[in-house]
């Protein structure tokens, strides 16, 4: 090749420093491109999406991704409205051989598309704020719990939610908690355990919460049981339903409090534990990916999954070496939720209950549940969500156990749907094994 | 403390997970960690040897006899024959029913989407009915929503080419398939479920639809090939309803990316590892490693979504991939392997490192790893960079998988090779 026809950029004397990218203007708050520029279209994420194997009318993660950001170089496009199938599973983004954020690109087409192009007087836009943001009902539900039970329990609430609201009569709402664990937390004074050496600052969620509070129960008792002191900051949604309806500005309000609290538990030397995988995912990933608060990066840093941080911090299989659940608990039919997986948590969950006595965890394989979170709750996604769980539901029934187990609120009411099995959390297994059944516990 | 095991391999593809079979097999508690899916989703799903000499000659008719000539310093040469024929049987063991062609040396020519042929040493049974070496007559069914398979054109290539039968193409329209866009595995599920279709005699299955329409375009051909989105789970029933409605053989001709005989290989070696006890991570990377005080690496940091996670074991297997898999990167002015910072040998000018000619002899195609016959990565000077760190399939320099038509056979070989040394050595 002759110099002629050489770039310039090769570095001749004295331009040392000039890279091509910077004829680039300078990024602005949120820059896609050298993301989209990644993606070389070889589909391995479409092939990944749960989705686009049932749906015909959904295009995929390469189109929702790299595609649309292109087409909207130009301003003469709006978001195609098939954003709004995409379930936010985010299994695109541990698929992509790229480095394509595609997640973050599905979170912000979304957002722009409710934004610009969806009616705010729309039953839809007020279903999925209603949704979106469930931990703003769910105080009222938990003020009067049976109440709130019975309602939502009666045929005619359901018939009227999906005529109404476009919510699926085919589930049964989570009941709602007579005793919230804030209140439970209250109740029994807060932490038990003093060790300012030992320190986490527990992000339980709205689920863990409001709804069964037997999960958060057991995050303290075995905590406890390890000589950690627990911190119950105060704090918001973590934001996965809003992104995942598109309510960007709502999520971005819950985050600012979420990481303004969980920093100052950071400076009080405690890390940070969830137990649910999306609010885990959702703190680690979606927050960085989407906002720039002061703290937003520390706080991810130091998040973690519940199991996960005992593994690392403390010799977890050694000490669950030996033990028994007595009869509390069987053989379970484990499903990984996407966001855990994302995460690399797929084989955690196996792997330290093998060292349990008497009980197996059997995997049911990389399928989705299909519901994703408020996805499979709307009338029009039903079909889709149990359609893209069916492969799941087969796997659970084929496994050798009567019951289930996950670490996600919303797959394990899919899996409870499509197979009327009892789901467990696995940190109830790690309360039985290491402190006892939970009935004893409660005296504490 | 970190996560403990006895062999810890990098990398998800062909080679990690070989890699990671073979160290299990010797009784080493194993851990595969993957970052992104691996590239086996854009792999053909066929186990080539050596199609070509690295000089350019071929097809080769027995892969193994051109072994001995191969040069210093190629993957093959570092493991030699035996490591390649073992490795091999190994993965026979592995695949049982799912692969054909251990019943010979030689090569076999299987058709591909554009109608060449590629010689390789097995095969997905999908794609047995089809070899080129058959003399049958034989229909090519494409669709109009899948441009990546144009069967007139790939049968009259195949023609030209001399195959030794009459082909010929037809497009027809796949039942139940509305987009134009439609994923591989929209085709697949359709054909799996054996869904309920639409067409203009009324509601039907996917399969029977499908048969019908190729039905009404068979002559007097004894086998009909379809573009790879013959199943997924279920492929075997899905061919063998196929081919008892038609009456013929059916196979598949295998695809660029997205592709399922890929997908379906992928399957086959992770029930493989589960089925062996080895504890698989997907979805995080290893971004860098710490060593103990006599230089062997300690552990390695694993980086989840932002938090490092340690871990640790006696023995390593990097097998990350290429330039594709990102196994090997490059900027602008160098190359290097991202984890472990091994020696990847490239010329200073970057202009040296490919040719005009897109298609010619390119130097980067042979960037990579240079090795030592325990195929631990070498530092310039020659020596072992890390004396419990190994290295196998495309993050390995000194060939041209594209070229040699080899990519499998050196991840096969190389990772067998690789596992089982770190599964003995961390037994002992």
């Amino acid at each position: 090749m002759s110099d002629a026809q050489q770039p310039t950029d090769d570095g001749g004397p004295g331009d040392d420093d000039f890279e091509p990218i910077q004829v680039f203007p300078e990024a602005g708050e949120m820059d896609l491109r050298p993301g989209a520029d990644n993606c070389y279209k070889c589909s391995t994420c479409d092939t990944n999406c749960p989705v686009a194997e049932v749906d015909d009318e959904f295009p995929g993660p390469k189109f929702q991704g790299p595609e649309q950001w292109r087409l909207k170089r130009q301003d003469d496009h709006d978001i195609d409205d098939s954003v709004m199938k995409c379930s936010n599973c985010m299994r695109c983004d541990s698929a992509c051989p790229s480095e394509v954020p595609l997640s973050q690109m599905h979170n912000t087409a979304r957002a722009e598309y409710v934004e610009e192009n969806m009616s705010k007087l729309s039953r839809e836009y007020w279903r999925n704020r209603m949704l979106a943001n469930y931990r703003r009902l769910a105080p009222l539900g938990s003020m009067f719990p049976r109440t709130t039970n019975f309602v939502m329990g009666l045929s005619a609430t359901q018939w009227l939610g999906e005529k109404l609201l476009g919510i699926t009569g085919e589930r049964e709402f989570p009941e709602f908690a007579t005793e919230t664990f804030r209140e439970w937390w209250t109740k029994r004074g807060g932490a038990q355990v003093q060790n300012p050496d030992k320190r986490i600052a527990y992000f339980h969620g709205c689920y863990a919460n409001y709804n069964p509070p037997e999960v958060a129960k057991a995050l303290v008792r075995v905590y406890e049981h390890f000589g950690y002191e627990i911190m119950v900051p105060d704090q918001h949604c973590s934001g996965t339903p809003m992104f995942a309806n598109g309510m960007l500005e709502d999520a971005r309000r819950s985050a600012e409090t979420n990481v303004r609290e969980l920093a100052w538990a950071l400076e009080d030397g405690a890390d940070i534990i969830a137990s649910c995988s999306s609010c885990s995912m959702s703190l680690r990933q979606e927050y960085p990916e989407l906002f720039d608060f002061e703290g937003t990066e520390d706080v991810a840093a130091n998040t973690w999954d519940a199991v996960e941080y005992l593994r690392v911090h403390e010799d977890l299989e050694a000490e669950l070496e030996g033990t028994s659940v007595g009869d509390e608990f069987d053989d379970f039919a484990y499903h990984a939720p996407c966001h855990a997986r994302n995460q690399g948590l797929d084989g955690q969950t196996v792997e330290v209950l093998e060292a349990i006595d008497g009980i197996d965890a059997h995997d049911v394989g990389d399928s989705c549940s299909g519901i994703s979170g408020t996805y499979g709750w709307k009338e029009e996604n039903y079909e889709t969500s149990m359609k893209i769980g069916a492969e799941m539901f087969e796997h659970m029934e084929d496994a050798d156990a009567k019951a289930g187990l996950t670490e996600c609120p919303t797959c394990s009411m899919q899996m409870e749907h499509g197979t009327g099995y009892e789901i467990t959390h696995t940190l109830e297994v790690l309360e039985a094994a290491l402190v006892g059944p939970a009935a004893e516990a409660d005296g504490q | 403390m970190a996560i403990e095991d006895d062999v810890l391999v990098i990398g998800g593809g062909l080679a990690g997970a070989t890699a990671a079979l073979a160290a299990v097999d010797e009784g080493a508690q194993v851990r595969l960690v993957s970052h992104k899916q691996s590239t086996l989703r854009n792999a053909s799903g066929l186990i080539d040897v050596l199609g070509y000499t690295p000089a350019g000659n071929g097809p080769l008719v027995d892969p193994f006899e051109a072994l001995a000539d191969l040069p210093e310093g190629h993957p093959y040469e570092r493991v030699g024959l035996e490591g390649v024929r073992e490795a091999l049987a190994f993965f026979d063991e592995i695949a049982g029913d799912a692969y054909d062609g251990g019943h010979t040396d030689a090569n076999a020519l299987v058709p591909t989407h554009g109608g060449t042929v590629k010689p390789t040493a097995r095969y997905p049974v999908s794609t047995a009915a089809g070899l080129a070496s058959d003399d049958r007559d034989t229909l090519l069914v494409g669709f109009e929503t899948l441009p990546d398979f144009e069967a007139p054109l790939a049968a009259a290539h195949l023609e030209a080419a001399g195959a030794p039968f009459a082909a010929r193409g037809v497009t027809v329209r796949f039942p139940g398939v509305v987009r134009d866009d439609a994923k591989v595995t929209r085709y697949a599920h359709l054909l799996d479920h054996d869904e309920t279709v639409e067409t203009a005699a009324g509601e039907t299955t996917a399969r029977d639809a499908l048969a019908d329409i190729v039905r009404s375009q068979l002559e007097d051909e004894s086998r009909v090939g379809f573009p790879a989105i013959l199943g997924d789970d279920h492929a075997d029933a899905v061919r063998a309803d196929l081919a008892e409605r038609l009456g013929v053989d059916v196979f598949e001709v295998p695809m660029g990316p997205p592709s399922l005989p890929g997908l379906r290989l992928e399957d086959l070696l992770y029930d493989a590892l589960e089925d062996a006890g080895v504890r698989v991570t997907t979805g995080v990377p290893v971004i860098e490693y710490k060593t103990d005080t006599s230089g062997r690496i300690d552990h390695v940091v694993v980086d989840r979504n932002g938090t490092e996670i340690p871990h640790h074991a006696d023995q390593y297997v990097l097998a990350t991939g290429g330039l594709v898999g990102k196994g090997v990167r490059s900027e602008r002015k160098r190359v290097f392997e991202p984890i472990f910072d091994c020696h990847v040998p490239h010329p200073a000018d970057r202009y040296d490192w490919f040719v005009d000619d897109v298609f010619g002899d390119q130097p980067y195609a042979r960037f990579g790893l240079p090795v030592d016959r325990d195929l631990r990565p070498l530092d310039p000077g020659d020596e072992p960079e890390l004396s419990n760190l190994r290295a196998a399939g495309a993050v390995l320099g000194g060939y041209d998988f594209a070229a040699e038509k080899s990519g499998s056979g050196v991840s096969l070989a190389t990772g067998y090779v690789a596992g089982q040394r770190a599964g003995t050595e961390a037994g002992q």
